[in-house]
């Protein structure tokens, strides 16, 4: 079992996004301990990105302000280096394909593995251009994470087969951010999901409370929030990690 | 005629189709129509009706005689993109792209927009074609623009300044993909240049390559001969590729592309994507772009806001790694002397993002014989410019 699979071992998995810098990283560090603390099984940690064009006002706004206080890649890596020191959940990293690939994939796949990440996820790249990243993830024992859409369909069953770590199954049409409703028919995408693969999977975008999360637990693996974690930040700055650890513990508790 | 793409959706190492998984069927399906459409009969009579009854197609190729006499040189001809329908080359992908979405069964067009005539294009055939019609445009550019927005309105369009990041051109290009994601099944994301993920760069070349079309066939009546060289500006780079298609197999015919050096290559307000950016991922496409050593993009700069974007087309990025494309960069300064000096020599007003090839004709020319042909692509007109020239020479004149 890879690590990242060691994160659905413990009942359904919450999965928690962070924006690495957000406000700083001292704030990125104490909010990730928090989130282990309240129950977190994966976190993922976002590489700011200037240009996120899969996320919605909230994270883009996460994006704005880690860069904005001069967080860089290498600040990142030597941040996560120091995290693992104590924290043992599985990391991964969720990222922009320009970010990796001006590093250099296999520069920053090495990179990775040194410093106990466990899998990147790359919302801008599709089953189809794997091949610039999969060969240098696979050296470096790095899971790459695909993703499954409402409007994926036929091309479930060839990205899951060849999927690694879980399955991100994306919620809803458009971007990352809070919904009220999630109106696609996932038990259909995850049956189609299931036959292909024993890998876990779990649903992300647009989940932000308990009895939502409760709801798509019921259907797979585990459930990923991001822009409500993010909101906190952006309403707490500093002082957010005490708000974050008290809605993880509400949302692992509904999904236990 | 050969193409530049070297295997599906790819020029070389550039292009491809880095986009969300949400919107990688919606890619396939337009490629599909694509290929169906894009050589029957019946689709290309309906467009060649459209370009040549509505845009008012073929486009003249004017000899340019004072301008050929003043700077002594090589006999220059200018392609009047500026004189079609909307006053710009882009009318000629909008049609195309409209008319496929429709045959898609599509009923709304999205699309991005710079300086506006790529948004007012879409806007045009939205209401000739009974669709709707929404435009990102970024809030900087809103503001330098506002005759553009309010034609776009005018003709039934709605305008959504987009203000986050640079609020320019490529945040316009991020939110239209946005937009996209969310709803997918009646909307067309009407691209505006030759970029974004594949099929978008192929379709917008194929749609734009009547321009290099008519420029051979008209030098071929006027001049009995192919030009010496053929210069287009280049922000993603439509106009410049579908000034060069037709020519990319006749390697006598030097290729010039123009590009946006705002204050200066060697300054951080730059839009010079060849002469400081590097290999990158971004917006769909791997090609050039200016970012920093993280890949965070660069906020670029031009006083021209339709060649105000970080990167450039695949298949130039191409062109220029095999070494068929040359690529110039052109200061604001240059640009703006250029557009007036065209207004005083030949009673023609071009396009900021245009009068970039003029200033690089005026410097080539003189060094050309004068047995020797220079075709300057004038991809728009400049009246939608005219107030900004004005500020940037110091006079207090707004729209």
């Amino acid at each position: 079992m890879s690590n990242i699979q060691k994160a659905f071992s413990n009942g359904k998995a919450f999965i928690a996004f962070l924006t690495c810098g957000d406000p700083d990283l001292e704030t990125t560090a104490a909010a990730v301990r928090a989130a282990v603390n309240g129950g977190a099984d994966l976190i993922e940690l976002g590489i700011p990105f200037s240009d996120p064009t899969a996320e919605g006002p909230v994270i883009q706004g996460a994006n704005l302000r880690a860069l904005r206080g001069g967080v860089t890649t290498d600040k990142i890596f030597a941040f996560v280096k120091e995290l693992r020191k104590d924290v043992s959940v599985p990391l991964v990293f969720m990222t922009y394909a320009n970010v990796v690939f001006s590093y250099g994939t296999e520069r920053f796949a090495a990179a990775c593995r040194e410093i106990g990440i466990d899998g990147l996820i790359l919302p801008d790249v599709p089953y189809e251009e794997k091949g610039d990243f999969l060969p240098a993830c696979q050296q470096y024992g790095i899971e790459l994470i695909s993703l499954i859409a409402p409007t994926s369909e036929n091309r479930i069953a060839k990205i899951a087969k060849d999927a690694e770590g879980f399955l991100y199954i994306v919620s809803s049409l458009g971007v990352t951010g809070m919904r009220s409703e999630i109106q696609t028919d996932l038990s259909a995408i995850v049956a189609a999901v299931r036959q292909n693969t024993t890998i876990p999977c779990a649903i992300g975008f647009g989940i932000s409370t308990p009895a939502q999360a409760k709801k798509m637990a019921g259907l797979a693996d585990g459930v990923i929030v991001g822009s409500a974690i993010v909101k906190l930040l952006e309403k707490h700055g500093k002082e957010a990690p005490p708000y974050i650890a008290d809605y993880v513990r509400s949302m692992k508790d509904a999904i236990r | 005629m050969t193409t530049s793409e070297t295997r599906k959706g790819r020029f070389g190492i550039h292009g491809g189709q880095y986009i969300p998984e949400t919107l990688m069927n919606a890619v396939i399906e337009l490629e599909k129509a694509y290929e169906q459409y894009k050589n029957d009969p019946d689709f290309n009579r309906e467009l060649t009706t459209l370009l040549n009854e509505y845009a008012g197609r073929p486009s003249r190729l004017y000899y340019a005689q004072k301008m050929t006499r003043d700077l002594g040189g090589a006999k220059i001809y200018l392609k009047r993109e500026d004189l079609n329908h909307t006053g710009a080359h882009k009318i000629n992908n909008v049609l195309g792209q409209a008319l496929l979405a429709k045959k898609m069964g599509k009923t709304r067009l999205i699309a991005e927009t710079g300086a506006g005539q790529h948004g007012v294009a879409t806007a045009t055939a939205a209401a000739l074609m009974n669709m709707s019609c929404v435009v990102f445009m970024g809030e900087e550019d809103t503001r330098r623009q506002t005759l553009n927005v309010y034609r776009m309105r005018l003709l039934g369009a709605e305008v959504i300044p987009v203000t986050t990041g640079t609020a320019t051109l490529k945040d316009a290009v991020s939110e239209a993909m946005r937009e996209w994601t969310s709803r997918i099944a009646d909307t067309h994301y009407c691209l505006g240049s030759v970029m974004g993920p594949h099929p978008f760069p192929t379709i917008v070349r194929d749609f734009q390559a009547v321009i290099s079309k008519e420029i051979k066939a008209q030098i071929l009546e006027k001049e009995g001969r192919l030009p010496d060289a053929v210069l287009a500006c280049v922000g993603g780079g439509s106009n410049a590729i579908g000034s060069f298609y037709h020519f990319i197999e006749d390697k006598g015919v030097r290729l010039i592309g123009c590009e946006a050096a705002g204050r200066g290559v060697d300054t951080f307000e730059t839009a010079a994507t060849i002469a400081t950016g590097k290999l990158g991922i971004f917006h769909g496409m791997k090609s050039y772009f200016c970012q920093d050593q993280y890949g965070q993009i660069a906020p670029v700069y031009s006083i021209s806001a339709g060649l105000d974007y970080p990167g450039i087309g695949p298949e130039h990025a191409y062109l220029h790694d095999i070494g068929r494309a040359e690529y110039v960069a052109i200061t604001d300064e240059e640009a703006v002397c250029a557009f007036e000096y065209l207004a005083r020599t030949e009673g023609i007003i071009p396009a900021i993002e245009s009068a970039h090839a003029v200033a690089y004709a005026m410097k080539l020319a003189p060094t050309m014989r004068k047995d020797q042909i220079l075709v300057i692509t004038i991809s728009g007109r400049g009246d939608k410019d005219c107030a900004a020239i004005a500020r940037y020479r110091g006079e207090d004149l707004h729209e």
